[in-house]
């Protein structure tokens, strides 16, 4: 397998670890408002994710990183072309960070509340705008000879796009809410599971119409593995909601996690070899050869990357164990 | 041109701000790390409460610095996408490096020493805040790594219409780096030592928590005077391998015009930019050359020899800085720096004299003196960066060749202002935050059980 797919693969697997483990916390941030009634249980739901958030976050910044080593036109191309949606995420990014280590810093009434709406809002909009982002790669966008990006901010903005953003808006939210029914007590886990019902229901026809909008506005289905996935990810949301219902809450988190896990996969897979597709001109498309490094410094990251990804893996794994209980009113930090 | 003026004024604004926070978190990681090393080994509570206390501001700055510091990642693809096309397969290695091999690592173990006070062994809890100190100091490593070869390329080929990387090793192993790197994070010590120092002082004024304020006094006394002799000599040597290496940066810095030897120091100068000359300076002999060689004759390069050389290699157009903002700078830092070594140094003599707490101008002092690391941090980038001028990476590409194409003026001018703004309110929150803890003092563990209380049934959107 030469080097370049390798990478292709890494950075899905990287995407893969960010929507997974940033999902649930971008859903427990939406969450938040909902379900939490008091302050308390407003810590206790921010405090599920509290020693998790900021490592979930280092997946994306990883993954930025690995794309500006290994495909730096993808990166460039991308990061320019996709210019005000990504200072939009990057807003929500900022806020969303600094509140959870704001909030509980002063305890005025107003001071937790804006703080507590900037969690709401940096997750809301980061999870809708991941999805548009995905559908804007596989459903092309302008891109000209010279790899340059030659539409608006509101080219990214088709319907095709607001499903995408809808659909990972959707499951991420199912996905806190399943979460959180596993890392709470009592009344505020059956809230959570309450809402989990709910939300994974109407999370299924949103999938189904984007599985359907893929079939119909882009190629992904020309290829037949990542058309599969594509489906398989929607029949793992049905199995979610399934096993939620029956109470299973655990294996509900884990199905929808491979929800996500196949979503990304697929598009990702549908992609390949190309990075960004063009709407003017197949041939204008990004590919993994046209945009990568140098095979040398492929080779050089390569060796980094598998020495250091299954390190990190384990103890991003040990603390999910150290911290493994559920959170009641008695362990709050923030 | 307006795109070119808009990046160089984000990049210029967003780094600038990331770059605050960002030695405090260098320094004060280590001095915590101590503090809890200390309880783990001696049992003494004291510890355990400056680890807190120190803990908590180091909690509030470290947040800031990571989502100005995510800005950073993005913004080079953003509005620099053609620097980035043209570097990437060399820049962009150690930046996914440093995300792998640090960033994981000090965000990840951060999580578990602020969750994992009740839930893990104390010696694990300590080892935790040892791996965000060690981790956060890699990640200056491979940023520095990047820059250093913004300033000094070493290890490409230029193939393909960009540089490519053809040795790695050479890479970390630039020799910009061996200079910039104890530099920086030396900086990085002395900021947190100048901010445990005056804010202990300002306890010790009021005479609270004397057992925690004088040793924290202590401690950061003597870590700031190591590392600001620290800073003093890198910063030499840094000079001297300059003046080699980024020849205009050293001779702007200087307002150097004409080639001497031997080369004398100008103290202060009035500078015409237009008609390249000075007006009124006032220098000292052969100090320049000292500066350059370490000995007192040595012929120097001026700007103009420079500039007719750039010429000569790059073709015709202005290769030099901008003299007059560079040579203030370098005169701000130099200055700055040796009131770092001075306060630490008069700090530790009253502190051994069991007369600190009567000078009460001394501890008022160092708390005015806080601010001083930051600006002489600020001066030395301001240096670094504009000295290289007008480069992205030195000799390779220029700025203007960098900018992204495709992003409109009027997209980067949405996406400036807004970060601006948001920049602004959120220095708002973070100041007031840290006067608010800095003034409660350490302890206090009582509040959050009343807090708990107060606040319960509120609603979120009232």
């Amino acid at each position: 397998m030469d080097l370049n797919i390798l990478w292709f693969i890494l950075i899905t697997v990287l995407f893969v670890g960010f929507f997974f483990l940033e999902g649930f916390d971008f859903g427990v941030g939406i969450l938040l408002p909902f379900l939490g009634k008091n302050d308390t249980e407003r810590r206790v739901i921010i405090n599920t994710i509290g020693p998790h958030w900021d490592g979930n976050e280092v997946w994306l910044i990883t993954a930025g990183g690995a794309m500006f080593a290994a495909f730096p036109n993808w990166y460039a191309t991308l990061f320019s072309g996709f210019f005000l949606a990504l200072f939009l995420v990057l807003v929500a990014v900022i806020i969303r960070g600094v509140a959870f280590e704001f909030r509980s810093s002063d305890n005025s009434i107003r001071w937790r509340a804006t703080w507590d709406g900037m969690i709401f809002t940096g997750s809301f909009l980061s999870s809708l705008l991941w999805g548009v982002a995905v559908a804007n790669l596989i459903k092309g966008v302008p891109i000209n000879a010279k790899m340059q990006y030659v539409g608006t901010f509101f080219d990214l903005l088709s319907p095709y796009a607001i499903v995408g953003g809808l659909t990972t808006l959707f499951v991420f939210t199912f996905h806190g809410a399943l979460f959180l029914s596993l890392k709470t007590v009592g009344h505020m886990a059956e809230r959570s599971s309450k809402a989990a019902r709910s939300i994974g229901f109407i999370a299924i026809p949103v999938v189904l119409l984007m599985a359907g909008l893929t079939y119909l506005q882009t190629d992904l289905f020309n290829n037949l593995g990542a058309g599969i996935t594509l489906i398989a990810s929607g029949v793992a949301l049905i199995l979610a909601n399934v096993l939620i219902r029956l109470r299973k809450a655990g294996w509900a988190f884990v199905v929808n996690g491979l929800t996500i896990l196949l979503f990304t996969v697929s598009m990702f897979w549908g992609l390949f070899p190309r990075v960004m597709v063009s709407s003017l001109n197949m041939k204008w498309s990004l590919t993994i050869y046209n945009a990568s490094s140098s095979p040398y410094t492929l080779k050089i990251m390569t060796i980094i990357a598998l020495t250091m990804v299954p390190i990190v893996l384990l103890y991003q794994g040990w603390t999910y164990w150290v911290f493994r209980k559920r959170v009641t009113e008695k362990d709050l930090h923030y | 041109m307006t795109e070119l003026i808009l990046s160089r004024l984000q990049f210029a604004v967003i780094t600038s701000y990331h770059f605050l926070f960002v030695p405090l978190t260098l320094g004060l990681g280590v001095l915590v790390a101590m503090m809890e090393t200390w309880y783990v080994r001696t049992g003494n509570e004291t510890y355990k409460k400056m680890t807190k206390f120190w803990g908590k501001l180091f909690l509030i700055n470290f947040a800031m610095g990571v989502v100005t510091g995510l800005v950073q990642e993005f913004q080079f693809g953003m509005n620099w996408s053609e620097y980035s096309r043209f570097v990437g397969d060399i820049f962009g290695a150690p930046l996914a490096v440093e995300a792998l091999v640090a960033f994981f690592l000090e965000s990840t173990f951060l999580g578990v020493w602020v969750f994992g006070w009740d839930r893990l062994p104390k010696k694990v809890h300590a080892l935790s805040i040892w791996l965000v100190a060690i981790a956060s100091n890699l990640s200056a490593l491979w940023i520095l790594i990047a820059n250093s070869f913004m300033q000094e390329p070493v290890g490409y080929i230029l193939r393909n219409g960009r540089a490519e990387m053809t040795d790695f090793l050479a890479l970390i192993t630039n020799p910009h780096i061996f200079y910039q790197f104890p530099h920086v994070v030396l900086s990085g010590f002395v900021t947190a030592a100048f901010f445990v120092m005056g804010i202990s002082a300002y306890h010790l004024s009021k005479k609270n928590h004397l057992d925690v304020f004088r040793r924290s006094f202590h401690m950061a006394v003597v870590f700031g005077l190591i590392s600001a002799f620290g800073v003093a000599g890198v910063g030499h040597l840094q000079g001297m391998h300059l003046v080699e290496a980024q020849p205009m940066k050293m001779a702007a810095a200087e307002a150097h015009w004409e080639t001497e030897n031997p080369a004398g120091l100008l103290l202060f100068a009035s500078i015409d930019e237009q008609g390249q000359k000075n007006n009124s300076e006032l220098k000292i002999p052969g100090l320049l050359s000292f500066l350059s060689y370490n000995r007192f004759t040595g012929e120097v390069k001026g700007i103009h020899e420079l500039q007719t050389a750039a010429v000569e290699q790059y073709g015709p157009g202005n290769y030099v800085p901008p003299v007059t903002s560079l040579f203030w700078s370098f005169r701000i830092m130099l200055t700055a720096g040796m009131v770092l070594v001075l306060i630490p140094l008069v700090g530790l003599y009253f502190y051994k004299s069991n007369c600190l707490e009567q000078k009460k101008w001394f501890l008022r002092l160092a708390l005015w003196m806080i601010p001083i690391p930051y600006i002489a941090n600020t001066s030395g980038w301001y240096m670094a960066e504009v000295g290289r001028q007008p480069w992205i990476v030195y000799g390779l590409q220029t700025v203007e060749a960098g900018v992204s194409t495709s992003v409109s003026a009027l997209s980067m001018l949405i996406a400036f202002a807004g970060f601006a703004l948001l920049y602004a309110v959120l220095a708002v929150a973070e100041v007031y935050l840290l006067l608010k803890f800095i003034k409660r003092g350490p302890e206090e563990a009582s509040t959050e059980e009343t807090l708990k209380r107060e606040i319960k049934g509120a609603s979120l959107w009232t």
